[in-house]
């Protein structure tokens, strides 16, 4: 299978599960992208929230699983219990590496792994929550020279995530919610 | 908080790394995941305040250095019935093949501090076969199998380890195969008596002896692909016929060609039979 010249990230924590399922909601038909998500859930629970996506928008959504090709027009999620990294061949690894920042999968072991592979083909939106994951991962993308979004902390729900990431981050792009869907609605 | 980090490493000195660790030492990491093992390097330096260049000098002129090195290197994370419900259906759906062996032989291989080998242990015990079994552990790395002999470990994990055992459809408490001291907990002798452990590198050493069990969980995660191909010929290569094969809950046989020599048994849990 071809694989994805260019990444796109998201990540979320606590207060993002809604818009994440309107991002892809309003995802078009075909993108060139691969679009991997990475939202922070508790593994005792199991929630079937890609098959559910799936059924509802007849496409495939699907756990990235080790050592499986990042193919374009894709969605994947973060399985919940392993960190997800990416692998200089492009394709997904997982690691069941302590968690990092309370998290595991963490936004950050994403982010940071996906920044080196993809350099500036790689872009990252951060979401609400309540913790601190993900700033060092923005970090990362931004020296590497893709491209940092951070939802704007007026329209999170929880803010503690974007304010950290945007106080570490000097000039990160901060975008509202309407941005956001209207970003993802015109991806490529 | 700004980084410890004195220094970042790329892939490619990673890979300078690993090729001369391979060369000054029996170790070969060349088959892991990148992606980790440069997590895994970076650590290693932030902890130690080396650059690049002095993890180079150390690793050539410091031979305890490379042992050192390798057990920083790997991931150790374990849990007793880590995933419950891969016991329950070993329960159900192996130990009924086992119990017609009159002896059994089981490997668990990367065990870690011991506790999937005790947890191992307990599940056969409670099922009437661990008189007639025997349980090697082996890991690569030689500090966690000095922990898993020792069998002592920190009271306040068994707090989680009882909630998994509970989930596991275990009928009774596993509070009965440990004995409590302050905040240590000491896994009892029944136990601890049929067990070896034992150190084994899977990416190159070879079959050490013949099993009806081996399980291997959450360590082929940390391998690429032809890595995790030589590993899965290893273990059919250790298996009696019909012997079962038991992967992490995120590791799979399927689309390997080695498929065609097992059965599955559970998909959800990754359990194969050998069936020729
Ligand atoms: C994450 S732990 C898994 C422990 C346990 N099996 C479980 O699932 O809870 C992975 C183990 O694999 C071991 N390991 C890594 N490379 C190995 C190799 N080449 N040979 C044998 N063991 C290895 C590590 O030292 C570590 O203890």
């Amino acid at each position: 299978m071809s694989k994805a010249a260019d990444i796109v990230l998201v990540g979320g924590s606590a207060g993002s599960y809604h818009l994440i399922v309107d991002i892809i909601e309003s995802l078009p038909p075909f993108f060139s992208s691969a679009l991997v998500v990475v939202i922070h859930r508790n593994p005792k629970f199991k929630t079937r929230l890609e098959d559910t996506l799936s059924t509802r928008l007849h496409r495939p959504i699907i756990q990235a699983g080790d050592k499986t090709a990042i193919s374009p027009n894709m969605i994947y999620f973060a399985m919940p219990g392993y960190h997800l990294l990416i692998e200089p061949d492009r394709t997904f690894s997982l690691d069941i590496s302590d968690p990092i920042q309370f998290s595991r999968p963490s936004i950050d072991v994403l982010f940071e792994s996906a920044a080196e592979v993809y350099g500036s083909r790689c872009t990252a939106l951060l979401l609400s929550g309540a913790n601190r994951d993900g700033t060092d991962g923005m970090t990362a993308i931004r020296e590497m020279g893709g491209k940092a979004m951070v939802q704007c902390p007026e329209d999170a729900q929880i803010s503690t995530m974007p304010e950290n990431a945007i106080r570490v981050n000097d000039g990160i792009d901060i975008i509202s919610d309407q941005q956001i869907i209207s970003y993802f609605r015109n991806l490529k | 908080m700004a980084k410890l980090s004195v220094s970042h490493i790329s892939f490619i000195e990673l890979q300078e790394v690993v090729d001369l660790l391979r060369k000054v030492s029996g170790y070969d990491l060349s088959g892991y995941s990148k992606s980790s093992l440069k997590r895994r390097v970076q650590r290693v330096l932030d902890l130690e305040r080396m650059d690049l260049f002095d993890l180079k000098n150390a690793i050539t002129n410091i031979e305890s250095f490379r042992g050192y090195l390798v057990n920083e290197l790997t991931v150790n994370v374990t849990e007793m019935f880590r995933d419950p419900h891969y016991y329950a259906t070993l329960r159900s759906e192996v130990v009924p093949y086992l119990e017609t062996y009159p002896s059994l032989k089981f490997w668990s291989a990367g065990c870690s501090t011991g506790e999937e080998v005790y947890s191992l242990a307990i599940l056969l015990k409670e099922v009437g076969l661990y008189d007639r079994s025997f349980i090697y552990g082996t890991d690569i790395n030689g500090n966690v199998l000095e922990t898993a002999r020792k069998a002592i470990y920190p009271l306040k994990k068994f707090k989680l380890y009882s909630e998994n055992y509970n989930a596991s459809s275990a009928q009774d408490s596993l509070s009965n195969y440990y004995t409590a001291m302050y905040d240590a907990a000491i896994i009892n002798n029944e136990i601890r008596k049929n067990i070896l452990f034992s150190q084994h590198n899977l990416a190159t050493d070879y079959i050490f002896n013949e099993f009806q069990f081996i399980s291997c969980r959450n360590v082929l995660i940390y391998f690429d692909m032809d890595l995790q191909n030589r590993v899965f010929r290893l273990f059919y290569d250790s298996l009696c016929e019909f012997g079962f094969l038991c992967l992490g809950s995120k590791e799979t046989l399927l689309n390997r060609d080695i498929m065609s020599n097992f059965k599955v048994i559970n998909k959800e849990f990754n359990i194969y039979q050998k069936i020729r």
